[in-house]
């Protein structure tokens, strides 16, 4: 445990937790819509947190704009409710700061896939010890229903009235490609997996995407309700190995089409346990401090060079 | 000649490796003693193109560039492209060497040139101009000279060596310099060629009677630049995060920090772009790290959402802006001004937020260290504004400078015990932005302190961080956080050195104010217009945000008139003078340049005759004035 921040690895001295532990003391009303599949995400994280067994005190939840960044207004623990599209590149750098933290962000599909797409590609590709939650509705929610990066080919709204010419992003694929070493897709009306998925997303070592399919009734109510949704796990008819690059890549595929045509499969898609999260990487060649950075700052005793000793080349 | 002083340029082709040799030689005048101060002009491109570096030393402090030169030392450019035949756009570069650096050379100076690579039949003029100027011309076969003895690549070797020949160096400090970046065969090869040429050269017959000048110091000097003391200062504050995306001159500082923070345990982070680059900077804060980030103009305006959400949700933050000549990608290389009211007001809502400008590359060290003590005690984000010239001039500034106790101190922080202390709300949550903090600033937790979490917004929110957009709240959050600026401001007026420089006799009549780089070209045009007879004293502002009114409203009052010196078309900080003060504008008129090279002392005392003594003379095509109100 550490001296500064005792919060951290409380749980794993025996502390019991409590998934109310996670609703805050005085829950401020929520903002989201009757029937709003946000709400899922919620209790589906609320579960996941004993499970995964970290505490509100040792967890950083980072959430990006839009309905979807309300998270962390009605879960409790430390928490950053940032600009559109810029959970990851704040979350991540939390991460490198202090690895004893669980950092999870969040988002939604036109933050995560649009504004911040490039964010998205790259802290995958780094591989961050982190999850990453993008509760994908095919809609932008808070600016009232406008044509998202996963909304259909020919979605109508009033930025698109001509139905949008363009096809959807494909989350699953992207997160591969890019190097996510943790890739699944859940829905809402799924809170058994869900919470599962989340636990394991959380407790994985490295980048974990989870694209989560959040119904907006407000906007979205022509978009499948996500039922009946089929665990690709569970099915008979997909047999495909989550650890085969290649058969994953397939699989994300034909659930990527799949999901158009008004069928919904949900489940693990890729897992990698083997590759190294950018911190293991990054301590190895050096660019990292084996010790928590922050908490060289509560040190009293810690050492500061000085650039005055780094004056030799001037001379 | 004056024996004072010597301004040495040296010229050839961009990739040539004139860098690293003005440098060696910047630091062999040192070592001897005198003060050093250098001056790059190079081109946006990475092999070829004319680039030049000056050095100027004296055995009296050296505060600028200078004006005009007295000795070039032109190289051949290895990657001029020559038109085939015909005329070509970027015309003749293989004697550009030559021909762009005529024109500033002193009367009486020394010209040597590489005959192997560079022919004078080529120069227009050349010998009238020789003759009319009394120059003295030492063609000099450098390349085959570095041929004979090592390898062509040598040939800025051979020049060097010559040049000592010529102003009476012997090559012993060189030799020592060699050796402290080289070795074995390298080494030996370089030598040689030095020595060689140093020979062949000391046997010719001199015309000239430059030499190079004596002096010593009192101390051990340092040979660095503004990135550098930048840098310094960061590391010394404690700085172990940085994240950024290249771009000129930012870049400078950036490498600097990568260079050092892996053996001093910091990270650095090169990422996906400027957005990222500010936002890593702010999560690494967040989570209780001192960080930094920064770019140059470009950069810094996709910095700006990330600047608002440091502002709102009041994490520490500094950021670096090193300008260059805007608008858009403008002349990467080349230093103007013009950023500041883009560093002021970029990013939505009241401008939150400190800027300091830093003068000389003393004062980039010193603010450097300021703005991450405001930054971490204030909960604010910082910007250091430099520009491509302080960024890249090295100067020798005393070691002692930067013998001094480092400052971790993460500022406004609880630590746990405190958190246990601090106000709660009845939820049990930490009151991380109280309203009733006299000094606006209400202090942070850290993730993984016990009972210390709270939700950080970008959104307004109450005390304990939930959004909420009540009239009531509203108002206490935005005056508690714009009280903060009157808070640093009382801080900044209250240390022991002040931010803002003063120069020249106190009783002068006439001022001249400056801000950020053009300092040091200012206070020699000072000591100029002083010794011509005039009453000038100068005041170079570096607070540009809270700004320094008292000092600046002091320092008008106590003048006749002043002249504003700036490095941009649209007079950007007498705006802000004027605005801050809401008076003076009858008193303040500009002094402007935007060509892309910095102000040389001699075009500030012609801009002040012209506007204080009404001299008949116009500016300079160069520079340009702006007359004050009702002028
Ligand atoms: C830079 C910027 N551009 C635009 C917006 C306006 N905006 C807020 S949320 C949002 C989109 C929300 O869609 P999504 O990310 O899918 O989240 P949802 O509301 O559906 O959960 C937009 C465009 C903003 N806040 N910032
Ligand atoms: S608009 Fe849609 S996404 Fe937003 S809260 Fe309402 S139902 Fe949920
Ligand atoms: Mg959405």
């Amino acid at each position: 445990m550490s001296k500064s921040f005792s919060a951290i690895g409380q749980a794993e001295q025996g502390e019991e937790i409590d998934r109310e532990a996670f609703t805050p003391g005085i829950e401020p009303q929520a903002t989201w819509c009757p029937g709003c599949g946000d709400f899922s995400v919620l209790k589906a994280l609320k579960g996941a947190m004993p499970e995964v067994g970290r505490t509100p005190d040792e967890t950083l939840l980072v959430t990006g704009i839009g309905c979807s960044g309300k998270l962390n207004s009605y879960f409790e623990s430390y928490a950053m409710h940032s600009i559109h599209g810029r959970s990851l590149p704040i979350a991540r750098a939390a991460k490198l700061a202090n690895p004893g933290l669980e950092v999870i962000a969040a988002g939604g599909d036109g933050d995560g896939y649009g504004i911040g797409g490039n964010h998205f590609m790259h802290t995958a590709r780094e591989n961050h010890d982190m999850t990453y939650i993008v509760f994908d509705n095919e809609i932008f929610g808070l600016t009232k229903g406008q044509t998202s990066p996963t909304s259909p080919k020919g979605h109508e709204s009033k930025t698109q009235p001509h139905g949008s010419a363009k096809d959807p992003i494909r989350p699953l694929s992207l997160a591969l490609t890019s190097g996510a070493s943790y890739v699944a897709r859940t829905a809402a009306v799924n809170p058994r997996q869900a919470t599962e998925i989340l636990t394991e997303a959380i407790e994985h070592d490295g980048f974990a995407h989870v694209d989560f399919l959040t119904q907006c009734p407000t906007w979205n109510k022509d978009a499948k309700q996500y039922v009946p949704y089929t665990d690709v796990q569970d099915s008979e008819d997909f047999d495909f190995d989550v650890h085969d690059r290649q058969e994953a890549a397939e699989m994300m595929h034909e659930t990527e089409d799949k999901l158009y045509e008004g069928e919904v499969l949900t489940g693990r898609f890729y897992i990698d346990e083997d590759r190294r999260s950018y911190g293991e990487e990054k301590r190895s060649t050096g660019e990292m401090p084996e010790e928590p950075l922050a908490e060289r700052y509560f040190d009293e005793e810690a050492d500061w060079e000085r650039s005055y000793d780094l004056l030799d080349a001037h001379k | 000649m004056t024996g004072d002083e010597l301004i040495w340029r040296i010229a050839g082709g961009s990739g040539d490796g004139i860098d690293s040799t003005s440098q060696n030689f910047t630091k062999a005048l040192m070592r001897t003693g005198l003060d050093v101060f250098t001056h790059r002009h190079y081109p946006s491109r990475i092999r070829g193109g004319h680039t030049y570096v000056e050095v100027r030393a004296a055995d009296h402090a050296v505060k600028s560039r200078g004006d005009g030169y007295d000795f070039l030392l032109a190289l051949g450019d290895s990657f001029a492209r020559n038109p085939q035949d015909g005329e070509a756009y970027y015309g003749n570069e293989e004697v550009k060497p030559l021909t762009e650096n005529l024109d500033e050379l002193r009367e009486g100076g020394v010209i040597v040139y590489d005959e192997g690579l560079l022919d004078t039949d080529e120069v227009e003029n050349f010998d009238e101009r020789v003759e009319a100027n009394d120059w003295h011309v030492y063609p000099l076969d450098l390349r085959s000279l570095a041929r004979e003895h090592g390898r062509e690549i040598m040939r800025n070797t051979a020049g060097v060596a010559a040049t000592a020949a010529l102003i009476d160096m012997d090559t012993g400090i060189f030799e020592e310099l060699m050796a402290d970046t080289m070795s074995g065969e390298m080494l030996e090869t370089n030598v040689e060629v030095l020595e060689e040429a140093h020979a062949v050269v000391s046997e010719m017959e001199f015309t000239h009677d430059l030499e190079v000048p004596t002096g010593s110091h009192d101390e051990e000097q340092v040979l660095l630049n503004g990135s550098h003391a930048v840098a310094y200062g960061a590391i010394d504050e404690g700085c172990r995060f940085i994240a950024g995306y290249p771009m000129t001159p930012w870049t400078d500082v950036f490498t600097i920090m990568t260079q050092h923070l892996p053996s001093i345990g910091g990270i650095s982070e090169q990422v996906e772009d400027e957005i990222a680059a500010a936002s890593l900077a702010i999560g690494a804060s967040h989570a209780g790290v001192k960080a930094m980030s920064g770019s140059s103009g470009g950069g810094f305006a996709l910095m700006s959402e990330p600047l608002g959400l440091a502002e709102m949700t009041e994490t520490p933050l500094v950021l670096v802006e090193a300008m260059r000549a805007g608008p858009s990608t403008g002349m990467p290389t080349k230093p103007e001004q013009g950023d500041l009211e883009h560093i002021l007001y970029t990013s939505q809502g009241d401008s939150n937020r400190v800027v300091f400008a830093p003068g000389t590359v003393a004062e980039a060290y010193e603010q450097s260290r300021e703005a991450f003590r405001v930054a971490y005690e204030y909960q604010i984000p910082v910007v250091i504004v430099i520009d491509q010239k302080l960024s890249g001039e090295l100067a020798s500034v005393p070691a002692s400078h930067f013998d001094r106790e480092p400052n971790p101190d993460l500022g406004s922080v609880l630590s746990e015990e405190e958190i246990q202390e601090a106000p709660h709300h009845a939820s049990g949550t930490f009151n991380r932005f109280r309203h009733d903090p006299e000094d606006g600033v209400s202090p942070r937790s850290i993730p993984g302190q016990k009972d210390g979490r709270f939700l950080a917004t970008g959104n307004e929110h109450t005390p304990q961080g939930h959004i909420e957009e009540s009239p009531d709240n509203r108002v206490a959050q935005v005056d508690r956080r714009t009280r903060k600026l009157d808070s640093i401001r009382e801080d900044l007026d209250e240390q022991e050195h002040s931010n803002q420089t003063y120069y020249g006799p106190e009783d002068a009549e006439h001022g001249i104010m400056v801000w950020g780089s053009q300092q040091g070209s200012v206070e020699e045009a000072v000591d100029r217009l002083n010794e011509q007879g005039e009453s000038v004293k100068m005041l170079g502002v570096s607070d540009l945000m809270p700004y320094p009114k008292a000092d600046v409203t002091a320092f008008l009052e106590s003048v006749d008139e002043c002249l504003v010196v700036e490095m941009n078309i649209t007079a950007q900080f007498r705006g802000l003078t004027q605005k801050e003060l809401g008076r003076f504008g009858e008193k303040m008129s500009s002094l402007l340049k935007y060509n892309g090279n910095p102000f040389e002392p001699a075009e500030v005392v012609e801009g002040f005759d012209i506007q204080v003594n009404g001299g008949d003379e116009p500016p300079t095509a160069q520079t340009r004035i702006e007359p004050a109100a009702g002028d």
